[in-house]
């Protein structure tokens, strides 16, 4: 044999792989209507050596069934979580309502009152069981906290320049941060300083850490759509050219209800792109392997800030 | 005589079923998208719309999706492969025996020269066809009844056409055994074919016969004399061996002849032979006269399914032909329950109990309500919920077997049933995000009709919180039971700061949001420290709530404001629930 490894480089090599192997969630809304951040999210991954697992049996995290049945909600997150349990593997969600969602469940079963237990019984009638041995993680916390900077730096092969981008963090993942803990919630900075790996500035902007609207859409259209148009207006006033958004709720709104919107009071829309299609662009990633062209409002303007 | 009225008989109903059934393909309507279109109008769309595709490029796409789908069955492959074992046993095997055995008198006879159904290799295909199909059928059984596959709902039509398929496939292999043990049978051909006088060389046949065929004798046992059978052997080549081959060849039928052996020549005596070819074509005849009514129609609709689903899209398709498409939808299901099995939201059928909620089940009724059966109300609002908790991720479009394009059905049958006025919490839900995203393809006010009946029904009553001169009553005081959740309780720490409602970005979105919503988050906190809980799940603020948490992220007192809302929300769902259910179990009384 040519190359034998050392004990110990194996162990890292080992410790590495057992870190960066995750059960993708996925939801309901992405491989429905917004495939794009399906494949974008992965092809960023795979690059930078993330396995992901898709496990087939996952369902509805439960986030729309909490308006009106709280038991439905917490049935459907556990059996997410006991599939990914069962797996042996962390959850790396890619929509924020999710990752909310499975975070809230995942702190309502620490405790053990009847309703909790009502949900292992049922979990008990599947052969599922969940014990809360493994992690939830969203695809921005993963690249941040997991990957690293420094990797993601690795392997960005163009730059952004003189580019500035609304980063738009999303309530679900942001509060409460006492459950979610996905970053500080007044102050928060992952987003920024992922968006900022790829050479652009993340701008500052009034509404930030406010909601995207898309909660009520539906059946408080003209709350959501107000909500969605403080939201463009602060990011324009802040000079972006684009906002960003990891979540396919944040990101329908902010694309296809804006075009919506757009179409009826015939204003400058302020598009949305995906992080992983940002990011991809960095990595030199083909458009149409990242669905730029999927997006409903034109993104295919963000390639011209790439540096030659 | 008998056998031929009733063939004809059977293949009129058939006819005519067929006739009704794609009659009804193009006559009847689903939800809301086909009012306005004339059946003549569908006829003459789908005859376009047919010779469209057929003189285009889009025929190579036909004939793909037949090979892989409609033959291969490609599409139950990937979803179970057990299940596409099961269907290719039944369907391969349930196919070649119609059209080799069945139809012996069209195609075999015709085709081969030296058909006879009791020479190899037809005697052995006959029994290896019918195995398959009784190996396919004991796999459903498997399936349905021990393995029992998530889910997966059985019902009168799945149960009939299991029994339909087992009967003529038992009945035929029982006779088959029977007419082999049969003296009976051996007599006419004795008499037919051999024409045998001296008794000496009819008992040598008939001991051959009782060796080697099967034949229970109730003149001659075994053991028999060597000259006996050498003799019986060379009357057997000169007479029988032409038409006949080993018995063993047919061996479902003659497993079966061995095990009545003991019992063949009373049964022989009673006719079981005839009795059973009465059972086996009569049984035939019942399933081809009730085909196109029964589950077993799929066998056409399902393959018309999948090959115009293979070209036919929403956006581009004449409105007309997607009309009859999703009719003709509800023939090709089978009931199979892949999208149930698949159904994002199935854990909510779980906590619920609501059939309604699986995709499978929805299909049924979706049946009747095609038919134009008229449903009681508690049925409609319970498949009202079903439709609507729906997460529209499109797994159930993507996996049917039958190429079903769900996710139309869905949409045009939900906006027909939230018009009948059954008020439903679920659309003041996330829920509702699908809808409003296609709010394009809905008039305005057919838009608003839904939400409005749902906002009316979650209304509370704190008008009494609205006029300042009004005394707060006390009267409906309960005691607070929010505590199914941790710290749900938390309401209690409130110190009247009205931090939340400044936080608020649904109260800052109102000139006069105490007008707007009813009551502010501070407000509803204020109501549960005093016990009003009725009050506190009625206003307006707790369904405009965008969940986006900045009251519960910034209450120095670390009450869970957004966590209250849910609770309150529940109750207040729960409460609609209940009401209109008392309501329709009134009517039904009255």
């Amino acid at each position: 044999m040519s190359h034998v490894p050392t004990k110990s480089v194996e162990r890292s090599k080992i410790k590495k792989e057992i870190h960066m192997r995750y059960a993708l969630f996925l939801g309901c809304n992405i491989p429905a209507r917004v495939d794009q951040y399906d494949t974008s999210a992965r092809a960023v991954l795979r690059q930078v050596g993330v396995q992901l697992k898709d496990i087939r049996e996952f369902g509805c995290c439960g986030y729309p069934m909490r308006n009106v049945d709280q038991k439905a909600f917490l049935l459907s997150s556990a059996v997410n979580l006991a599939l990914a349990e069962k797996a042996e593997l962390d959850i790396l969600a890619l929509c924020k309502c999710c990752f909310g969602t499975l975070k809230e469940a995942e702190h309502i079963l620490k405790e053990h009152g009847s309703l909790q237990k009502e949900v292992h019984g049922l979990l008990a009638q599947k052969g599922l069981e969940y014990t809360g041995k493994i992690q939830i993680k969203h695809f921005l916390s993963a690249l941040y906290h997991d990957v690293g900077l420094d990797t993601l730096k690795s392997n960005i092969t163009r730059q952004y320049k003189d580019f500035k981008i609304a980063t738009h963090y999303g309530c679900h993942a942001l509060r409460p941060s006492k459950i979610t803990r996905f970053d500080d919630p007044v102050a928060p900075s992952i987003f920024d300083n992922l968006v900022e790996v790829t050479g652009a500035k993340s701008v500052d902007w009034t509404r930030k850490l406010e909601c995207c609207g898309a909660p009520v859409l539906g059946f408080n259209d003209d709350l959501s759509m107000n909500l969605t148009q403080k939201k463009i207006s602060s990011g324009k006033k802040s000079g972006a050219d684009y906002l960003c958004s990891a979540c396919p709720y944040c990101h329908l709104q902010f694309d296809t209800v804006q075009k919506m919107m757009v179409s009826k009071n015939g204003n400058d829309p302020l598009a949305s792109v995906l992080y992983p299609q940002l990011l991809g662009l960095c990595m030199g990633m083909d458009e149409k392997a990242l669905g730029i062209h999927m997006n409903q409002l034109d993104i295919s303007g963000v390639t011209s800030f790439l540096e030659p | 005589m008998v056998f031929t009225a009733f063939l004809y008989a059977s293949l009129i109903i058939f006819a005519l079923g067929l006739i009704i059934k794609i009659w009804t393909w193009f006559s009847r309507t689903i939800g809301i998208s086909a009012k306005r279109i004339s059946t003549l109008e569908r006829v003459s769309s789908a005859v376009k719309g047919i010779l469209g595709v057929v003189f285009s490029g889009k025929i190579l796409t036909l004939i793909k999706v037949f090979i892989l789908d409609v033959v291969l069955q490609v599409k139950i492959f990937k979803e179970d492969f057990l299940r596409w074992v099961m269907h290719m046993l039944i369907y391969v095997g349930f196919m070649l025996l119609l059209l080799m055995h069945a139809l012996e008198n069209f195609i075999s006879e015709p085709l081969f020269t030296n058909y006879y159904s009791t020479v190899n290799p037809f005697m052995f295909l006959r029994d290896l066809f019918g195995f398959m199909v009784i190996v396919g059928i004991a796999i459903a059984i498997f399936r349905r009844f021990i393995l029992k596959v998530p889910r997966l709902k059985t019902n009168a039509m799945d149960y009939y056409a299991i029994i339909i398929l087992a009967v003529i496939l038992i009945s035929g292999i029982v006779l088959e055994g029977a007419k082999i043990t049969s003296y009976t049978e051996y007599q006419y051909m004795l008499e037919d074919y051999a024409d045998l006088e001296d008794p000496e060389e009819i008992t040598a046949l008939e001991s051959y016969w009782v060796q080697n065929f099967g034949t229970v004798s109730p003149n001659v046992q075994a053991p028999f004399e060597e000259d006996v059978l050498s003799m019986g052997k060379d009357l057997h080549e000169a007479s029988c061996m032409d038409c006949h081959s080993a018995p063993q060849w047919a061996f479902t039928g003659y497993a079966t002849a061995k095990i009545i052996t003991p019992v063949a020549l009373a049964l022989d005596r009673a006719g079981t032979s005839t009795i059973l070819w009465y059972i086996h074509f009569i049984a035939c005849f019942m399933g081809l006269a009730y085909l196109p009514f029964s589950k077993m129609f799929h066998i056409f609709a399902t393959p018309v399914s999948l090959l115009a689903n293979a070209v036919m899209e929403k956006n581009t398709s004449d409105p007309a032909n997607i009309a009859t498409r999703q009719v003709m939808e509800l023939d090709a299901c089978m009931h199979c329950g892949t999208c149930s099995l698949r159904c994002s939201a199935a854990s909510a059928f779980d906590v619920r109990g609501n059939d309604y909620i699986l995709p499978s089940e929805k299909m049924t009724f979706l049946k009747t309500l095609a038919a134009g059966k008229k449903l009681s109300d508690r049925k409609l609002s319970a498949i009202q919920e079903g439709v609507y908790l729906c997460t529209n991720c499109d797994r159930c479009t993507v996996v049917c077997p039958a190429g079903i394009n769900l996710k139309e059905l869905w949409f045009n049958v939900r906006e027909n049933l939230v018009q009948r006025g059954y008020p439903e919490p679920l659309v003041l839900s996330p829920f509702s995000f699908y809808r409003g995203l296609h709010r394009e393809n809905i008039s305005t006010e057919d838009y608003g009709r839904p939400l409005a009946d749902a906002n009316r029904a979650v209304a509370g009553k704190f008008e009494q919180v609205m006029d300042p001169s009004m005394p707060i009553s006390f009267k409906d005081r309960e005691i607070v039971e929010l505590n199914q959740l941790p710290s749900t309780g938390t309401f209690s720490y409130c110190f009247g700061c009205q931090t939340c409602t400044t936080v608020c970005p649904v109260v800052a979105e109102y000139e006069n949001p105490l007008q707007t919503l009813g009551l502010l988050p501070h407000q509803i906190m204020n109501c549960l420290g005093l016990g009003l809980v009725e009050m506190a799940t009625g206003p307006r603020m707790l369904w405009d709530c965008v969940t986006c948490y900045q009251c519960q992220e910034n209450c120095p007192q670390n009450v869970e404001v957004t966590d209250i809302f849910f609770q309150l929300k529940n109750i207040a769902a729960n409460n609609v629930r209940k009401s209109s259910e008392e309501n329709s179990s009134d009517l039904e009384a009255a």
